[in-house]
Formats: C-alpha cells, sequence, structure tokens
C-alpha cells in the first residue's frame, strides 16, 4: 500500500510560495532590466535592445564565448568517455580490491570547494611542466582537462544513477548468447543508459560553461573564458550588457532543457 | 579499467600529494616558489627537508583563526537559513499531488541550471544602493535613504541562501515523500496535539534528509568563494578569498597548499561523521 500524503498546512503553503519568489524575482529583474534604456538600473526609461546591440560587436567577448564553448564542448566528451566507464566499473564489477578508494576518490569533487580543486590541478601541471616540459605554461589544454578532471564525477554519478535501474540480467543474456563484453556493452548497455550519458554530457557541460575559480587557476594568461570575463567586469559594479548576455544564456539554457525533454518524451514513448 | 585508475590517481590524488609535499616546503623568492624537497649537505648526501612552518603559523597567526570562525559562521548559518526555508517548502511539496510535485520540484530546480555567476549578479542589481530593494523600500515610505546591503554580511547570506537551497530542499523533500500520514493521523487519533505529533514522529523520520541537506549545504559552503567575492565586503576575508590571496597576491604556495589540506581535512572529518550518524539512524529504524 502507498504512504499517504502528509497534509498541507497554511504555513508551508505560504513558506513554498514565497520561497519560488525568492528564486525567481532576481531573475525577473535581471531579464527585465536587460531592456531599459537607461545605465542606471533604478531608472526605467524605455524600452530599448540597445545592450543586446553592443553585445554582438563586442569583439573579446564573441572570442572569449567561442573559447568557453569549445572548453565546455570538449572537455564534457572527455568526461563522458572516462565517467561512462567509471559508472560502468563501479556499478557493475561488484567487488575488486581498491574499489573503496576508487569510489572515495571518484566522488570527491562532489563536494571539494572550487579553490583546493584549481589550486591542486595548478599544481599538478607546473610540477608536471618541470619534469616533462609539457603542458607548456597554462591555456587551452590544462583549461580542458582540468574541467574534464572534475565533470567526471557528475556524469558518473549520474550514468550511475541510470546503470542501477537497469536489469544486469540483460547484458547477462547477451553474452550468454555468445555476444563479446564490447558488443553486449555497445548493443545492449549502451542504448539502454544513453539517457543517462546524454544528461550527464549536459551536466558536464553546464559545469564547465559556469566555472569561474578553477579556470582562474588553469588558464592561460592571453585566452579568458566567458565567465572569467563576465566575473572581472561584474567585479567592478553593474553593467546593463551583462544583463542582457545572462537574458542570452538563461534562453540558451531553457531551449537546451526543452530539447532534452523532447527528446526523452520521444525515447520513452518509442 | 585503466582509464578509470590512471584518471583518478592521476587527476586527483597526485595533485593532492603535490600540495601536500608544497606544505611541507619553505617559501621562498624565486621560481618554483618553495625550496626543493631534498637538502644535499657539504658531503653530498642527501636528505629529506620537511618544514612544518606552515601549519604553525596557520596555527598562530590570528588572520587564518579569524577566517576559520567567520567561514565557519558562514557556512552555519547559510545550512540553518536554509533548513528553516527549505523544510516547509519541501513539507508543502510532498503534500501536493504527483503531477503537481513533479512541476514544483522543476521550478526548484530550474534557476540551478543558470550559471551561478548571473544569478550572484541579479542580487547585485537587486541589493545595491540604487537597485530594486532600495528604491521599492524608499518608494512605499519604510525608508528615507538608500539601503547599502550589497558587499555587507547580510548580502553574502542572502546569496549563499539563494545559491545552497535546492541542495537543502531534494533531500529533505526525499524523505518526507516516504512519510506515511496515517502515522500523524494515529498520534492525533491518541490525542497527541499537531505539533507534539511533528516534532515526535514527523520530525525524526526525516531526519536522516535533513542532515543530508545539512552536509551538503554546510561543507561546499565552508570553502565558497565567488559569492562572499561578489557580495561581500573588503572586511571580512573567509578561508577561499585567504587561500586565493595567499596564492595569487602574496605568492605563499606553501602556506594556500597548508590551507588547502586542513580545509580539505575538516571537511573529510563532517562527512565521515555524517556517515556514522547515518548508520546509526538507519540501525534504530
Amino acid at each position: 500500500m502507498k504512504p499517504e500524503r502528509v497534509r498541507p498546512g497554511a504555513f508551508p503553503r505560504l513558506c513554498l510560495w514565497s520561497g519560488l519568489l525568492f528564486l525567481y524575482v532576481p531573475l525577473a529583474m535581471l531579464v527585465l532590466g536587460s531592456f531599459n534604456a537607461n545605465r542606471l538600473a533604478s531608472v526605467w526609461s524605455g524600452f530599448s535592445l540597445h545592450w543586446y546591440a553592443g553585445l554582438v560587436s563586442n569583439e573579446a567577448l564573441l572570442q572569449a564565448a567561442g573559447l568557453s564553448l569549445l572548453v565546455a564542448a570538449t572537455s564534457a566528451t572527455l568526461a563522458v568517455l572516462a565517467g561512462t566507464q567509471l559508472a560502468f566499473v563501479l556499478a557493475r564489477r561488484g567487488v575488486f580490491r581498491g574499489r573503496a578508494l576508487l569510489a572515495l576518490l571518484s566522488t570527491s569533487p562532489l563536494v571539494m570547494p572550487e579553490v583546493i580543486l584549481g589550486l591542486s590541478l595548478l599544481l599538478l601541471f607546473t610540477g608536471m611542466e618541470d619534469l616533462f616540459g609539457w603542458p607548456q605554461g597554462r591555456g587551452l589544454c590544462t583549461l580542458i582537462l582540468a574541467h574534464a578532471s572534475f565533470t567526471v564525477a557528475f556524469v558518473s554519478v549520474v550514468v550511475q544513477a541510470r546503470l542501477a535501474g537497469m536489469d544486469p540480467q540483460l547484458e547477462e543474456a547477451a553474452r550468454d548468447l555468445g555476444a563479446t563484453p564490447w558488443r553486449s556493452f555497445r548493443d545492449v548497455t549502451l542504448p539502454l543508459i544513453l539517457p543517462g550519458v546524454v544528461a550527464g554530457w549536459l551536466l558536464a557541460f553546464t559545469l564547465s560553461l559556469d566555472d569561474v575559480v578553477i579556470a582562474s587557476f588553469t588558464s592561460g594568461p592571453g585566452g579568458s573564458t566567458l565567465p572569467l570575463l563576465i566575473w572581472s567586469k561584474v567585479r567592478l559594479g553593474l553593467a546593463p550588457e551583462i544583463n542582457a548576455l545572462a537574458t542570452l544564456l538563461m534562453l540558451v539554457v531553457m531551449l537546451c532543457l526543452l530539447l532534452s525533454a523532447w527528446l526523452f518524451n520521444r525515447a520513452r514513448s518509442d | 579499467m585503466l582509464l578509470c585508475w590512471s584518471w583518478t590517481l592521476g587527476l586527483l590524488l597526485l595533485p593532492l600529494v603535490i600540495v601536500l609535499r608544497i606544505s611541507l616546503a619553505e617559501p621562498r623568492l624565486a621560481q618554483p616558489p618553495y625550496s626543493p624537497l631534498w637538502r644535499t649537505d657539504v658531503e653530498g648526501a642527501a636528505s629529506l627537508d620537511l618544514r612544518w612552518d606552515s601549519y604553525r603559523l596557520l596555527l598562530e597567526d590570528p588572520v587564518y583563526a579569524q577566517a576559520w570562525w567567520d567561514s565557519l559562521g558562514l557556512a552555519g548559518g547559510t545550512a540553518l537559513l536554509c533548513l528553516l526555508l527549505a523544510y516547509p517548502m519541501a513539507w508543502a511539496i510532498a503534500a501536493s499531488s504527483p503531477g503537481r510535485r513533479r512541476t514544483l520540484l522543476l521550478l526548484v530546480m530550474l534557476p540551478f541550471w543558470t550559471s551561478l555567476l548571473l544569478r550572484i549578479y541579479a542580487w547585485m542589481g537587486l541589493l545595491a544602493p540604487q537597485g530594486m530593494l532600495s528604491q521599492a523600500l524608499i518608494w512605499s515610505g519604510l525608508r528615507d535613504l538608500p539601503l547599502t546591503l550589497l558587499h555587507s554580511p547580510p548580502a553574502v547570506f542572502i546569496g549563499m541562501v539563494y545559491a545552497y537551497l535546492p541542495f537543502m530542499l531534494l533531500p529533505i523533500h526525499a524523505s518526507l515523500e516516504k512519510l506515511d500520514a496515517q502515522l500523524l493521523e494515529a498520534a492525533a487519533d491518541l490525542g497527541c496535539p499537531p505539533w507534539l505529533a511533528f516534532l515526535r514522529v514527523a520530525l525524526p523520520l526525516s531526519l536522516p534528509g535533513v542532515m543530508a541537506g545539512t552536509v551538503l549545504v554546510f561543507v561546499p559552503a565552508l570553502g565558497e568563494f565567488v559569492i562572499p567575492d561578489l557580495l561581500g565586503g573588503p572586511g571580512t576575508l573567509l578561508l577561499g578569498q585567504v587561500l586565493w590571496n595567499e596564492f595569487f597576491v602574496n605568492r605563499a604556495w606553501p602556506i594556500a597548499a597548508a590551507l588547502a589540506l586542513t580545509l580539505l581535512g575538516s571537511m573529510g572529518l563532517v562527512l565521515a561523521s555524517h556517515q556514522i550518524l547515518q548508520r546509526r539512524l538507519g540501525q534504530h529504524t
């Protein structure tokens, strides 16, 4: 028998609605500010797309956005490759020597503060440079490696959740029918966990696109990512161009989420 | 298998080992800015050169103790405020119909998908002296002068609660969802007033969720950097900012490394005690 639901009270409901207001009012104001013709946030002097037009002609910003997209896409792909394998090993291999250590280490980026992740990765890169002469300085390579190294943990958790919901007997059946381990993974497991893999990629992509702290440790003097650019501008005070940029980015995220929701629903109805 | 191990050992464990090694060195005005691991004496014999000076400095200099207290206060306060807001919210969500529940959870999660940096920027706009909140207070006649919340401790708390609320809400909701309301009805039938039934029945049963949420908020909040950097004032320095300054501004790599390891160690302590408590709780129910 299903447990009966707790009864809603007036106070919890009040908290729920004020909590949701608390979550959404700042975002609404952010969007509103991007259409304000006035530079001052407090004075509304009419609707304008002025700040959006400014974005398109901002060379440094476009370059940073391009770099960020490249880093996010590459590191998310690396993270999915390693994270899926990691999830598979942790969920399917049973007990093996060092499993506890692997599980502990691989989930540590979920709670480790970004300053520690950034510091330790930078020290690793400079140490490697001293010993092997690679990576020379910091730049695209170190940035991608750093982002991949902390997003793997998130991919692995998402894929593990998907693997836990899947019947392992399906893989056993494939093996009994003579499929090689790789074939049973490719033809049986992978199609079933694909939604988890895609969700993991999207999560890794978003996390990479959002990161300021690790990027400021591991990026080079030349290439500034979009969050780094926004951060250095925002530290100086309010800027309506950032409102316009934020509105556009939120729109892109919404479209991505809608697209993935649509893909999931289609996959389920098939 | 090889990929898994090389990734976890090479990109997660090895960096921490290097941090440990640098934390035991002495700052130098050189490249790299710390003393070498081996010391060779006149006869050419090498010996390990480990120094505990960085850790001693962390204990002795009151600047670091202040940063610890401020960070612990911020993390604890954030966890408490999140709990006070998230618990009733989770209750209201758990009490609604399954379809509505999914929509409400989605609404709570949705802002999480927008960049943290931009969400904090949105609060900068609201809290600035010429911002929305201050203007609204003046307009409604509650205040005469602009309210300067930005770059003050309350602003940091608002931003922290805003960013960490879902981490508290989701585990609490997960445990309230499983709570059978018939238990509360039984308590009421036996003459128990609702508030006592909540305290004696519902709250203990949702305790695992509350504990998980508290840990999920407290641990990352302890080392938070972006939110205090953007919303906080120049007066208070938290652990994340101290580490940042030691590394980038003072180039004191060994001190930054020692600070990182002590911070990591204290987080490990919190997580381990949570594991033990959770296991204890599991045995009782």
